[in-house]
Parts: C-alpha cells; sequence; structure tokens
C-alpha cells in the first residue's frame, strides 16, 4: 500500500510550511531517510526525510506551495501502484489538516505546545521544536481564555489535578505580576508604528523572511512581557588567548578553538554553581533545568538561529568547537536539523568577531538570561599602579528580574571570570 | 406566605382543582376511605364521595388503563401509584398507550390523564419498594415528567398539570410529605418544564431535583462555612428538560455537580451532564461530578440502605473535589 508524507511539524509554534524544492522527483526511487524535499519555516529550511521506501508516485504539491503541518505532500509507493483516492490533494484536506490564518498570525495559540510534564520541558525557543502531539492540560474553558486573550498556555502553570490549567491560573497569570501579558499590546504597538511610517516613492518594501517575522514576535513578546535587567563585567584574557595560541598549534586548520568556544564551556561550568540562571519560570515557581544547553547565536541570511550546545558542560573543548562549526555550517547553508536548534536552557551571543566592545542582547524566551560578548581588545590597563597592555572582553548578562536579581547576576559574572581568567579549568 | 407540608401543598392542590373543573377525579389503591397511603387524600372520600374519589383493585395495569379511557373521553383523572416501583405492571399502559395515543391518533382526543407516583427510598421498604426511576420514565418522548422539590412547586405545579391536555407523571417523594416549605397565598400556578435557581451562588452549580434538592441546600449550607457558594437549579421537570437555568448558571460557575436519588448508569445526571458537555464546553472548567445512588438494589438493612442512598456528606465532596 502506499504512504503519504505529510508536512512535518517541526515547533509548537510551526502551523504551516513552504515546500521550496522537491529533491526527489516523481518516479525516482527514494529509501526511508532519504531526503524527499526541502521546506522553508519560521525557522529555517530543513530538508524533509521520507517515512517509506519505495517510488515517488506523486508531488500533492507544487514548489511554492505553503501547506499546512500535517497535509499530505507526497505519496510514496510501488511502481504502478493505483493511488487511493483518499491521498490526492483536495483543498477541504488540505485546508483541515491546521488551518493556519496567516493574515492574523496568533502565535500564542500556536505555541500552545506541552510543558506540563517538567522533565520533558524545553529549554528554549527552540526547544519548543519537534514539539510532536503531547499537549497542554487545560480545561475547555481555560483554553478559550488563553484563545480570546492570546495567551501562551504552555508558559502557565497549572494548578488543577494532574497539573491541569483551569480559569483561576489563567487570571492568576494575567494578574498583575503574573507570568503572562497579553500579546494583543505588542500587535498594537507594532501595528502602531508602521502607521508612521512615511513613504516616498524612492523608499522600498522589502518583504521579510519568515525567520524575521518570528524574530520579531519572539523579541517583542520578550521585551514587553520579560523584565530584563543588565550587568556588565570586564574580562582579563590574556591568558585564556595565550593559551588558545599555544593549543592551536597542535590542531589542523579547520579543527582550530576559538574564543568563543572557550567562552562556551566557561559559561556552562559557571552555570553549574547558578541553576537559577539556567531557568525559566513558569507561574509561582522556576524551573531549574537539569541539563545546561547553551545556545550560541549564528547569522544566518534573512536573520539569526540560536544553535544549541547540549551539556556543554560535559563536553571537551574540542567537542565543542566541532559541535558548533558543524551546526553553524549548517544553518548558513540552511541545512539546519531540528535537533541543532533545539533544547536551549542559556544562550549566548558573541559580536567580538566585529569589534565591538560590548552590548546588550534580548533574553531568548523562556529563557532566564542571555550573554552578550563583545571583543577582546589590546587596551592600557593600570595593574600595581602601573599603566601598561592588556588584552579585556566586555561581557553583558541580560537576567530576567522575575527569577533573579543584580546580585546573583554580578556572582555569575565573577564565577565566569573564574574560567575565563584561568582558562587552564577550561581544559580539565 | 404560609409555611406548609409538602403534603398539604399537594392535597390543596388536588383539591382546588377538583373544586374548579367537575371533570377532575381521583383514583387508586387506598385513596378514599383510607385517606391515601400517605393520608394525601384525607378527607376527600367524605368531601367529594366514591363517584370522585375511587377505590381501585391492586392492579396498576387497571388503574392505569381505566384513566387514560377515562381522559380519551374528557374526563381529568388523577391516578396514583401507591409506590412508582408498581408502575412497571402498568409499563405498557404508561408507555405505550399514555405517551404514544394522542401522536397516533393524530391528534383526535386528548389525553388530560396526571399519574401520581410516590418513589425514592430511605424507609426501609426493601429492593422492590425504594427505587428511584425516574430516567425510565424521562426517558420516553410522549409524556411529561414532574419530580417537585417544595411544597410550592408540589402545589403549583400539580394544579398546572391536572389543567394540562397531555398525559403527565408526577413523581414525588416517600420521605417528603412532611418537608414544610412557604407556599403563596391564594391561587398560583407554576408552568411545566421551567428549571429553577433555588439559592444562589458563585462557586459551583449543583443541578438537582426532588428529594435530591433538599439534600443540596443542607449540602450548600455545610459548603457555606467553608465559604463555597454552591448555586442550586431545581430542574422541576425532567421532560421537558429545561436546560437554560442550568447553562446560564454553569457559564457563570464553570464547575457543576449533578445530584439524583436514582443510579448513576444512564441516568439524570449523565443527561444533563452530556448537555452542558455539549451547550457549554468552552466553559467547562473541570469534569461534572454525578452523586447518585449506589449501583446495587437498595439494601433493607437501615445503615446499607442509608450507605447506598446519596447523602449530604457526599455532595460536599463532590463539591470540594470539582472545585480543586
Amino acid at each position: 500500500m502506499a504512504d503519504t508524507i505529510n508536512m512535518p511539524k517541526l515547533g509548537f509554534d510551526m502551523a504551516e510550511g513552504t515546500l521550496i524544492r522537491w529533491v526527489k522527483q516523481v518516479g525516482e526511487t527514494i529509501n526511508k531517510g532519504e531526503v524527499l524535499a526541502e521546506i522553508e519555516t519560521d525557522k529555517a529550511t530543513v530538508e524533509v526525510e521520507s517515512s517509506a521506501s519505495g517510488i515517488v508516485l506523486q508531488h500533492i504539491v507544487d514548489q511554492g506551495t505553503v501547506v499546512p503541518v500535517n497535509a499530505p505532500i507526497a505519496v510514496i509507493g510501488q511502481a504502478g501502484e493505483k493511488i487511493e483516492r483518499e491521498f490526492l490533494a483536495d483543498p477541504e484536506r488540505t485546508a483541515s489538516a491546521e488551518s493556519p490564518k496567516s493574515t492574523t498570525p496568533l502565535p500564542a495559540i500556536q505555541n500552545a505546545g506541552p510543558l506540563a510534564d517538567l522533565s520533558a520541558m524545553p529549554g528554549s525557543m527552540q526547544a519548543a521544536l519537534m514539539d510532536g502531539p503531547s499537549r497542554v492540560k487545560a480545561s475547555p474553558l481555560a483554553r478559550k481564555f488563553a484563545r480570546e486573550r492570546r495567551m501562551d498556555l504552555s508558559r502557565i502553570q497549572g494548578t488543577g489535578p494532574g497539573g491541569r490549567i483551569v480559569r483561576k491560573d489563567i487570571e492568576a497569570a494575567l494578574a498583575p505580576g503574573g507570568t503572562q501579558s497579553v500579546d494583543r499590546g505588542s500587535q498594537t504597538l507594532v501595528h502602531g508604528l508602521s502607521s508612521t511610517i512615511l513613504q516616498t516613492p524612492d523608499d522600498k518594501a522589502v518583504p521579510t523572511t519568515k525567520l524575521r517575522q518570528a524574530i520579531g514576535r519572539r523579541l517583542v513578546e520578550s521585551k514587553q512581557t520579560i523584565p530584563h535587567f543588565y550587568v556588565t563585567h570586564e574580562y582579563k584574557m590574556d591568558s585564556l588567548l595565550e593559551i588558545r595560541k599555544q593549543l592551536i598549534e597542535y590542531l589542523p586548520e579547520n579543527e582550530k578553538i576559538s574564543v568563543n568556544d572557550f567562552l562556551l564551556k566557561a559559561t556552562a561550568l559557571t552555570l553549574r554553581q547558578f541553576p537559577n540562571l539556567n531557568a525559566s519560570i513558569r507561574g509561582n515557581e522556576v524551573i531549574h533545568f537539569g541539563h545546561i544547553n547553551i545556545g550560541v547565536a549564528v547569522t544566518v541570511a534573512g536573520g539569526l538561529l540560536t544553535i544549541v550546545v547540549k551539556d556543554a558542560d560535559q563536553k571537551s573543548l574540542r567537542q565543542i568547537s566541532s559541535e558548533v562549526k558543524a551546526m553553524a555550517g549548517r544553518a548558513r547553508e540552511g541545512k539546519v536539523k531540528s535537533e541543532d536548534v533545539e533544547g536551549s536552557t542559556f544562550s549566548t551571543s558573541n559580536l567580538g568577531m566585529y569589534d565591538v566592545e560590548e552590548f546588550i542582547a534580548i533574553i531568548n524566551p523562556p529563557e532566564a538570561a542571555i550573554l552578550a560578548v563583545g571583543s577582546a581588545r589590546e587596551v592600557p590597563v593600570v595593574e600595581n599602579g602601573t599603566i601598561k597592555a592588556g588584552w579585556r572582553m566586555k561581557a553583558t548578562i541580560s537576567v530576567d528580574h522575575r527569577i533573579s536579581d543584580g546580585a546573583e547576576a554580578a556572582q555569575f559574572m565573577q564565577g565566569l571570570a573564574g574560567f575565563l581568567e584561568n582558562p587552564a579549568r577550561l581544559l580539565l | 406566605m404560609s409555611k406548609i407540608t409538602m403534603r398539604e401543598a399537594i392535597s390543596q392542590a388536588l383539591m382546588e382543582e377538583m373544586d374548579r373543573d367537575a371533570a377532575v377525579f381521583i383514583m387508586g389503591e387506598e385513596v378514599g376511605v383510607w385517606g391515601g397511603t400517605y393520608a394525601v387524600t384525607k378527607g376527600f372520600y367524605d368531601k367529594y364521595g366514591p363517584a370522585r374519589i375511587k377505590d381501585t383493585p391492586i392492579a396498576e395495569n387497571a388503574i392505569i388503563g381505566a384513566a387514560i379511557g377515562a381522559a380519551m373521553v374528557g374526563q381529568r383523572p388523577v391516578a396514583e401509584l401507591m409506590t412508582i416501583n408498581f408502575a412497571f405492571s402498568a409499563m405498557d399502559y404508561i408507555v405505550n398507550q399514555a405517551a404514544k395515543l394522542r401522536y397516533m391518533f393524530g391528534g383526535q382526543f386528548t389525553l388530560p390523564l396526571v399519574i401520581r407516583a410516590v418513589g425514592g427510598g430511605g424507609r426501609q421498604l426493601g429492593a422492590t419498594h425504594s427505587q428511584t426511576p425516574d430516567a425510565i420514565f424521562a426517558h420516553f418522548p410522549g409524556r411529561r415528567v414532574v419530580s417537585p422539590g417544595t411544597p410550592e412547586d408540589a402545589k403549583g405545579l400539580l394544579k398546572t398539570a391536572i389543567r394540562s391536555d397531555d398525559p403527565i407523571l408526577f413523581i414525588e417523594h416517600a420521605t417528603m410529605y412532611q418537608v414544610r416549605g412557604e407556599v403563596p397565598e391564594g391561587e398560583y400556578v407554576i408552568p411545566i418544564g421551567k428549571s429553577k435557581i433555588q439559592r444562589a451562588g458563585r462557586d459551583l452549580t449543583i443541578i438537582t431535583y426532588c428529594k435530591g434538592l433538599e439534600l443540596s441546600f443542607k449540602a450548600a449550607e455545610e459548603l457555606s462555612k467553608e465559604g463555597i457558594e454552591a448555586e442550586i437549579v431545581d430542574l422541576r421537570t425532567l421532560r421537558p428538560l429545561d436546560m437554560e437555568p442550568v447553562l446560564s448558571s454553569f457559564m457563570k460557575t464553570n464547575r457543576a455537580i449533578v445530584v439524583e436519588e436514582g443510579w448513576k448508569s444512564f441516568g439524570i445526571g449523565s443527561e444533563v451532564a452530556s448537555r452542558i458537555y455539549e451547550q457549554a464546553f468552552d466553559f467547562v472548567d473541570a469534569p461534572i461530578l454525578r452523586v447518585a445512588q449506589k449501583e446495587v438494589p437498595l439494601p433493607y438493612n437501615r445503615t446499607l440502605e442509608q450507605a447506598a442512598l446519596p447523602q449530604v456528606a457526599d455532595i460536599t465532596a463532590a463539591a470540594r473535589e470539582v472545585l480543586k
């Protein structure tokens, strides 16, 4: 019997994907696991692997078509096999799959993923990817409230039996000091801003990519709902740069360890001592993640992606380095795998290569904090009353004030110094 | 307003309607000389005589069959079943005849028949004489089923039932004849097919009727001490079932329990809960719970009988559960 291949759901807020390119044409043989097509989602261009082996009997949709998740895109079967009628594309079937209203995106609803099970709780916006069929336990009334108020149920703590989200949880979340403000505000704001643009004939409208739109939605939500505060620290980088110089002598060109790799390892090790910053707030509790997965912002065409080094505190510098290289490469080529971008618990953004003294980053929800790293620069420093040249690097942590305070953030930054300024610890 | 018993209220309704309309007459076992098993028709025999207060043989099919015939030719019989458990002996007349005659004969005649039946457990009458089979009768279209929980409603609804041109089963509860309640002075009637909010509250909705109302009032008082304010909706009529006050209350409280004396399976609570889920799904904040009789034939032993019947504590426990 023939199998259909459906538009995969690659994230809990993914409602549709654009079929960019058919890799296997009708009539070609395909094995299970081979790439059938490429799709573009909010986040990235992703390869769709075939879940069946056989001959590509039919492409149900054309290249360039926007397809709702779970709607069929192709039929795989045996040569000469008759395609059953139910597989044939019909607009109703396609529309009913999970119809997105593209004109009025409702990110909050589409975000309604599962976080009921703490052990399965993902740590970042990408963590929500690959969510699958599990669901938030919420009463019908709570769902209706959330729908009307465009709230993200997955970020609400349920207090009903079995963790069910009930009306009072929604009300608590909406109350001043609750975890959820309403997305409505951001919508209004966005529209309000755009209406003030005066256009002249010399101006040019450039359509934004889905990735850009997703970033926009996420960060508007983050900046509006999370009370950020910032702590900046300057690190002495002389030892680290020296030790790196020695190390890379022994490594082949394509395996050279970067300053950022050191930084990732140092951050991960420091986070072990600061579980409150490797965390997420949910209702009246803070979830301390059991793993330390460091997100690394990577510039890609049309925006940025956060690739994730899982369990970075347990990996060697070389391992971190090679993983980052591989994932960043895939991200830049638009071939990122979903596991590359899922599960981060703490994010970093490094603009060091652009000669940036310092900058601040916006928290990547639902994480507790993000570290923004500037360039290591040779500057005049005062040591024991003498001015001399030294290498310094500034980094700024942005922290969710609902979770932590300045003192803890400052201690974290000091803790980070303990590793960056004694880099031998990172080699252990 | 005067405070009278359920017995007096029903008695008054019967007497007022007999005085008002000479076509109204009463028939049943022991209703005449003895004055009724529950003394509802005490004094009627002396007042109205054997032509209008008819003692019958112990043959329920004959009572209902004769009453149907009388109703078809223009009389307004009030047939009494000493207990609703005996209705099973007259099931064909109640279900196949009374409920369908107007329909099958194209409305050529009216059927102004009231069957008064006494149901419910709690008096140690054993498994066959203590049942609450209301749901069975409410299941069949073609006949209204009324079951009041207060003297005021009993009087007003029975008067309406007697004036109705359709067959009506009027279910009373064996342990409620002594229940006292305020009844308006003078003539009044209450429409059949209207549920009523008997107690206002904000935290949960208790839907009930008949004996369940009495228990629910007590439960609501206990809950009130804990700060839980239950709104009680009294169905009063099981068919047709008026969901409007139920739904408007539920849309306010979002949580409900249904209390009935009959068995839980396939019962009134199942019907009410289903309708809420169908018609107010988006207002459901917790599963609707049913408080009902344990799924056994009602025991004779007093302790066991009480254990099988729904109690105030069952209602308060369900209320707390549904509010979790």
